[in-house]
């Protein structure tokens, strides 16, 4: 589910704000959210908390599909210099995922491609070497990078 | 058994935490049920063990269910050591009475 239109490598952003943005951003630019879908998954964070910031380093945001989710997205940012989410623990973040949900089933396969990812030590140093977007791609796709 | 999951949304983090531990326990050969939950709707809802992330503390104080807390969401070892244990915990129980 995430493609060279929705993953970024190190990008600079000074606040997570600008970090949520930038993740929600490509959600919107790929037609699979409306711009307002960023502010809600902002608004959740300010509303639930900051245990979005699931991992070290982590943070996994996401709205209600009524907030504006057209399709199951998925979107990927790294950070070149990571900002502070807020949480006790898991601060600074320096991956930042944003995920539309159209119900509580249909997303399952893009949790699982989450999951995958992040619960992979080795995919997860990939992920936060890559220092271009093609690299980033190459990171979240390791079954079609030939290595 | 019945295993609850539990985030704000019911969706996201609690999705997740679910599929984690549907894949421990199929490697662990343990049969249980595990359901995510959202905050909104979880109270009067039952089950045996209630996986969440350290900052749900304050929302599961008044649980009679086992709670087990995970500072890293994403790390199977430590799902998988906590998990196992408050199961293992409650099948001893329940085997001793």
């Amino acid at each position: 589910m995430l493609t060279a239109e929705t993953v970024r490598a190190q990008i600079r952003v000074a606040s997570w704000e600008e970090a949520s943005r930038a993740a929600g951003n490509l959600l919107v630019a790929a037609g699979s959210a409306e711009p307002r879908y960023v502010d809600a998954m902002m608004d959740v964070l300010r509303e639930m908390g900051p245990y979005a910031v699931i991992a070290p380093g982590i943070v996994l945001l996401h709205a209600r599909r009524e907030d504006g989710v057209r399709q199951p997205c998925l979107a990927l940012v790294t950070l070149a210099t990571p900002v502070p989410f807020g949480h006790r623990e898991n601060d600074p973040v320096d991956l930042v995922v944003a995920l539309g949900a159209v119900d509580k089933h249909a997303h399952v396969a893009a949790l699982q491609e989450l999951a995958r990812l992040l619960g992979d030590e080795a995919a997860l140093q990939r992920i936060r070497a890559a220092e271009n977007d093609r690299d980033l791609l190459l990171a979240v796709r390791p079954q079609e990078s030939g290595i | 058994m019945r295993i609850a999951t539990l985030c704000g949304m019911g969706f996201g983090t609690s999705m997740m935490l679910k599929l984690f531990i549907d894949d421990i326990l199929k490697a662990e050969g343990i049969k249980a049920e595990v359901i995510p939950w959202d905050l909104g709707t979880f109270k009067g809802q039952q089950a045996d063990i209630i996986v969440a992330a350290m900052d749900m503390e304050m929302h599961l104080r008044s649980t009679t269910a086992r709670v087990v807390l995970i500072r890293n969401l994403v790390d199977k070892a430590e799902i998988r050591t906590k998990v196992v244990a408050a199961i293992r915990e409650l099948q001893g129980a329940a085997g001793s009475a």
